[in-house]
């Protein structure tokens, strides 16, 4: 049951960390398991996506290493699907904190983000730089998860179409 | 796009496959499970393991009610939204005296603003609504404690009950308001709107962090889901009440619509089906939201109104309760 653990706890901090790039409130909110359920179209769209893009992919979840799993594998690659390339930044470190993750466990691979909508993709390499980031990063998600009430919620942009547009501004 | 199914006639609910139906003697209907949040079940309704755990599988709230359509209890599946970290935190305003006093408060406020919000436009209840304003006036600045508030709110409802004689027909006229169990249609009216309201609340509530069980104004442990009742204040004169004014005032419910047993009056399932549509069509009227600029229902700001609870939780902003500005 080891791995299952850790799988999750892996998922758990990749959405952190994008969520430390996307908002930091959100990010707050996420970590008390303040979720809610969507019934809205985007996060179906979200799940269409993940389930249909590569039909013809053989690996969508791989088991690496008999320890972790990771969205869609092959090619040697960790792969993340993402519907928009508007949250780049915030995507880019989710994968680079993968890539970051399995090093530590000596395993080298490089990250591809597809947006399908778009027909784009993205090959991304860990670098020394976004290695420090990524560290940064996870000391900063600790900082933040740690303090006792959320960050205020400030207007932006994504808010519109934040799963948490209610809860916040409601 | 959540969309609630009110089951009245008898039958049987059954997973076929991947699909759920709902068959009667004389007809098999689909149900479209992935939109569906909850289930009011009115009929006799028989449905096993496997369909339980089908409709788990969706979070579907089940809420049953009795031959009478008196409520009978709830099946919520194993909750998915849990968080410790806002249950512990729900259980310290109730544990603090003033936190939880500041919350019950915050309760009555609302419902008796929206007492006096659905007299403000009858001048026939003209003079109950200033007898709800003094009492009210005088009596909320000395209140220590919760059963003091729960007096106070007893006394201003009581007002408020005896106004209905102004301005329903003479065949609703209301001694006084009794629960349980009703003896006249007005009661047996008020108990079944005030029970569904009940209900609904408690599927908004479950799904979200909030503990249903831990409550303000009602002692926790009153009734299981206690929570519910507290958010009830709010909205049963804000969307119960208004309905069963417009049904009764519109003559689309009459006495006919009731029946009586031994000590009981209950609404028939003609009187049933006529009040859940009217009820329904309430709940899913929308209402712009001034900050979200959005239009939200009726039920939504029930969900709205937990979220500001998981707010005043979290130390995020403080509980102001919905006070209609509509
Ligand atoms: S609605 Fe806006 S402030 Fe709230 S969590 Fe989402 S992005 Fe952050």
């Amino acid at each position: 049951m080891e791995y299952i653990q850790e799988y999750s706890e892996l998922k758990f901090q990749g959405i952190k960390i994008n969520y430390l790039y996307v908002c930091k409130r959100k990010l707050w909110l996420f970590s008390k398991n303040i979720t809610f359920e969507n019934w809205s179209d985007r996060v179906l769209l979200g799940k269409i996506l993940h389930e249909y893009s590569y039909p013809k992919e053989e690996t969508k979840e791989v088991l690496i290493d008999n320890l972790i799993r990771i969205d869609i594998l092959s090619d040697g690659a960790v792969r993340e699907v993402k519907h928009s390339s508007k949250m780049k930044e915030a995507d880019i470190m989710q994968v680079m904190y993968y890539l970051y993750y399995l090093k530590q466990k000596g395993i080298q691979k490089q990250g591809i983000i597809n947006y399908p909508k778009e027909r784009r993709k993205e090959v991304l390499d860990l670098t020394p730089e976004y290695e420090e980031k990524v560290k940064q990063a996870l000391k900063e998600i600790e900082e933040i998860t740690k303090k006792p009430v959320p960050p205020p919620a400030t207007k932006q942009r994504i808010c519109k179409s934040c799963a948490y547009f209610e809860f916040c501004w409601g | 796009m959540q969309k609630t199914l009110y089951i009245n006639s008898n039958g049987r609910l059954r997973r076929k496959e991947n699909t759920l139906y709902f068959e009667t003697e004389t007809e098999k209907r689909a149900v479209d499970i992935e939109n569906i949040e909850q289930i009011h079940i009115f009929g006799e309704v028989d449905l096993n393991t496997r369909a339980l755990n089908y409709i788990s599988q969706y979070g579907i709230v089940l809420h049953f009610y009795n031959y009478y359509g008196f409520y009978a209890g709830s099946f919520m599946p194993r909750k998915k939204n849990v968080s410790g970290d806002v249950v512990v935190r729900q259980a310290l305003h109730y544990l603090d005296r003033d936190k939880r006093m500041f919350l019950a408060y915050c309760f009555v406020e609302s419902a008796v603003y929206h007492m006096m919000r659905n007299l403000r436009e009858r001048k026939e209840a003209e003079a109950f609504l200033n007898a709800i304003e003094d009492e009210w006036e005088n009596g909320r600045f000395n209140i220590s404690s919760i059963p003091e508030l729960m007096g106070l709110e007893g006394r201003v409802r009581n007002i408020y009950y005896s106004s209905f004689n102004q301005f329903l027909p003479e065949d609703f006229y209301m001694e006084r308001r009794e629960k349980r169990p009703p003896t006249n249609p007005i009661n047996a009216l008020i108990s079944f709107g005030n029970s569904l309201i009940y209900s609904t609340i408690l599927t908004e509530i479950y799904h979200t962090q909030l503990d249903p069980s831990i409550s303000f104004l009602h002692e926790p442990g009153e009734k299981r889901f206690s929570l519910s009742l507290d958010i009830s204040e709010i909205f049963k004169p804000l969307i119960v009440d208004s309905v069963i004014f417009k049904l009764l005032n519109n003559r689309q419910i009459t006495l006919e619509h009731f029946d009586e047993d031994l000590n009981y009056c209950y609404l028939n399932q003609e009187g049933r089906k006529i009040f859940i549509k009217e009820l329904q069509n309430k709940l899913e009227t929308t209402v712009r939201h001034r900050q979200l600029n959005r239009n939200v229902s009726y039920k939504g700001y029930i969900r709205l109104e937990c979220y500001k609870l998981i707010k005043h939780f979290i130390g995020d902003s403080v509980y102001s309760p919905l006070k209609a500005w509509w």
